[in-house]
């Protein structure tokens, strides 16, 4: 067999290596943000899931001075927020939380930030470690205003305007 | 305030209630079409490397080329179907690049196999034999994924499969079946077939340390005194899992595999360091590792004792010296020859000489690869391992739970530890210790438990990768407890 003709199929099994090689990036690529979900399917989801919302499912109408989210103050995911007009909001360490927490002494599913009239409440959700304002335990939903500090585990949320 | 251990740890089936609001629309595809795509070209990898090899020595293509296609194809498409019906969301990379490599082993093998025989040297049938090795492997990979439908019930296992490592580490000792190949003592004969029980050790050393780790790792990270800027963990929750790789690291010593217990040694400062996330293991383990290996070094430099270590550092700093000595490097020195013979685009199939590196079907496989089809085909096959690394650290990161998260790891650490010792070896980066390439080299021991590595990476990818049941109307937190809530069991 002639030089050229080894020459050119070794060339060939090469291309075949880096195709392959070079497929396998794309497969990874395309998944790396996996695929989302239609709006529509979503909305459907959450219909289902909201006039759960404890006592109220009304949101406080939106006036001035209203808190409009939730900031995560101090702890390991600092400057995470959330927006109040989702209420409620659930936090925890598990992946449906709307604030998610690296905090090894947050449960799953810690506590949950809903409204009641004008009036925002945080809830404990049976947490391991307990949900704190100031020093105190809350054992029961516990009214909080703008600069209220709430702690869990090692972090600080509050609502701001 | 007492850290939170077990309970804490989210398990998918318990955290079951609506995507909350705040949560991202993103759920992963089942890609199952992507793989097969992705294994049709693995195929063509494997068995154009077959028919190339045919082509550059005998001129011809393989007379057997259908039937040698054929059971590959089979294989391929059985593991493809079990993990289409038994895991449909699992990593689609996984499989075909393991395929890619072991279809290119298998040429490989087969090119040697011809060169040897050509040659004039004994007669092998490597290639054979590791075809069959192959078939073994993708058996207990499809029954892996077949029987294991969730990786947490390995949680239960912990300090049984910590003994199971110990007494397969130990069983080469036994007078009876245990053989001693090149200095190391790390064969048992069973009839016919000769096995290297390490290899399956490994696997069950990481589910020992996932289990444990995942039970003690915030006694481990927080509880402790602080000594010289480190955090000492207790001695009762560190004393037990230092015991056992003590034990597994001297026997390994005794034994004289370096590079397996260069590989434990890494494996478990990794899951430490990720099961802690405390940095500063990594530098009191650095540290460890090179006083001891400096210590060992000294030790029989000045005492003529352990000679073997003196040796291969020897040969490692300057090869040539050692040429034509009697532990020397001819190994190293003909490998290197190769590599640099072969330069950036080999010398095609049948136009090199790969069979003058003693053992190149093992641990110098790279070697050979270098040789016949040149630096391009090495890039390849380092940039697929650190595909397979980055896939398997990709699940670990996704998966859900404690446990999942640190056998992923660890799984990946055992593979990409491995790669580095090996390849780091015959490049010459590091001094040379015997390990086999992951899915290339021949050897049916460590091409079985490769196949179960990559079984277990792909049923925890698949549980990660699975979308959180949707129960909406289960808002509350007394979701807990209804049909949908199902209690898995550890072992606590």
């Amino acid at each position: 067999m002639s030089e050229l003709t080894l020459f050119l199929i070794r060339l060939a099994y090469l291309a075949i290596l880096w195709i392959f090689v070079l497929s396998a990036i794309s497969v990874i690529r395309s998944d790396m943000f996996g695929a989302r979900v239609p709006a529509a399917a979503r909305e459907g989801g959450r219909r289902g899931a909201t006039p759960k919302a404890p006592k109220t499912g009304r949101q406080p109408s939106k006036r001035r001075g209203a808190p409009t989210h939730v900031l995560v103050t101090e702890g390991a995911n600092a400057g995470e927020r959330a927006e109040l007009d989702q209420a409620p909001i659930l936090i925890g360490r598990g992946s449906d939380a709307a604030i998610r927490l690296d905090d090894d002494y947050v449960s799953t599913r810690h506590a949950r930030i809903a409204a009641s009239g004008d009036q925002w409440f945080v809830e404990d959700l049976g947490s391991t470690n307990g949900t704190y304002i100031g020093t105190a335990r809350i054992t029961q939903p516990t009214t909080i205003t703008p600069g209220t500090q709430v702690r869990i585990g090692k972090t600080i949320l509050e609502l701001r305007k | 305030m007492a850290p939170e251990v077990a309970g804490s740890y989210p398990s998918p089936q318990a955290v079951g209630n609506a995507p909350g609001p705040g949560f991202i629309g993103f759920v992963h595809r089942r890609r199952r079409g992507a793989e097969l795509f992705l294994l049709v070209l693995a195929l063509a990898v494997g068995v154009g490397g077959y028919a190339a090899v045919g082509l550059g020595v005998d001129q011809e293509v393989p007379a057997d080329l259908v039937g040698y296609g054929g059971w590959l194809a089979a294989l391929v498409v059985l593991a493809h179907v079990v993990v289409r019906f038994f895991a449909p969301y699992a990593d689609p990379v996984l499989l075909p690049i393991v395929a890619a490599l072991n279809g290119l082993g298998l040429a490989v093998i087969h090119r040697l196999d011809l060169a040897y025989e050509a040659a004039g040297k004994s007669q092998h049938d490597f290639a054979q034999q590791q075809l069959t090795w192959m078939t073994l492997g993708v058996v207990l990979f499809v029954l892996t994924i077949a029987l294991l439908r969730d990786h947490r019930v390995l949680q239960r296992f912990t300090y049984t499969s910590g003994l199971g490592a110990l007494a397969l580490l130990l069983l080469p000792m036994l007078p009876g079946i245990g053989n001693t190949v090149n200095g190391a003592r790390i064969w048992i004969n069973v009839g016919p077939f000769s096995f290297q029980p390490g290899e399956v050790a490994k696997v069950l050393l990481v589910v020992m340390f996932a289990g444990y780790l995942v039970l003690h790792r915030d006694a481990l990270a927080l509880a402790g005194r602080r000594v010289l800027f480190i955090d000492l963990p207790r001695g009762r929750d560190l004393g037990p899992i230092l015991a056992m790789w003590a034990v597994s690291l001297s026997i390994l010593v005794v034994q004289r595999d370096l590079g397996s217990s260069l590989l434990f040694f890494g494996l478990f400062l990794v899951m430490l360091y990720v099961a802690t996330e405390r940095p500063g293991w990594l530098i009191v383990g650095g540290l460890m590792f090179f006083g001891g290996a400096g210590f060992l070094y000294w030790f029989s430099a000045t005492t003529g004792r352990l000679s073997h270590i003196q040796n291969r550092v020897n040969i490692w700093l300057d090869p040539m010296a050692y040429y034509d000595k009697s532990p020397g490097s001819g190994q190293l020195v003909e490998s290197m020859f190769g590599m640099s013979w072969g330069g950036l685009i080999g010398r095609g199939f049948g136009e090199g000489q790969p069979d003058r590196v003693p053992y190149a079907e093992s641990d110098f496989i790279v070697g050979a690869i270098g040789e016949e089809l040149g630096l391009t085909a090495v890039m390849a096959v380092i940039l697929l391992y650190g595909l397979i690394v980055e896939r398997a650290l990709r699940a670990a990161l996704i998966s859900r739970d404690g446990f999942g998260k640190l056998v992923a790891t660890g799984l990946a650490a055992v593979l990409a530890l491995q790669v580095f010792v090996v390849i780091g070896g015959v490049t010459r980066l590091i001094p040379l210790t015997g390990l086999t390439t992951p899915f290339l080299s021949y050897g049916g021991s460590s091409l079985v438990a490769n196949w179960v590595i990559i079984a277990l990476l792909l049923r925890i990818s698949d549980q990660a990768r699975r979308p959180v049941p949707d129960l909406s109307g289960n808002d509350d937190s007394d979701g807990f407890g209804d049909d949908a809530t199902q209690v898995v069991k550890l072992s606590t």
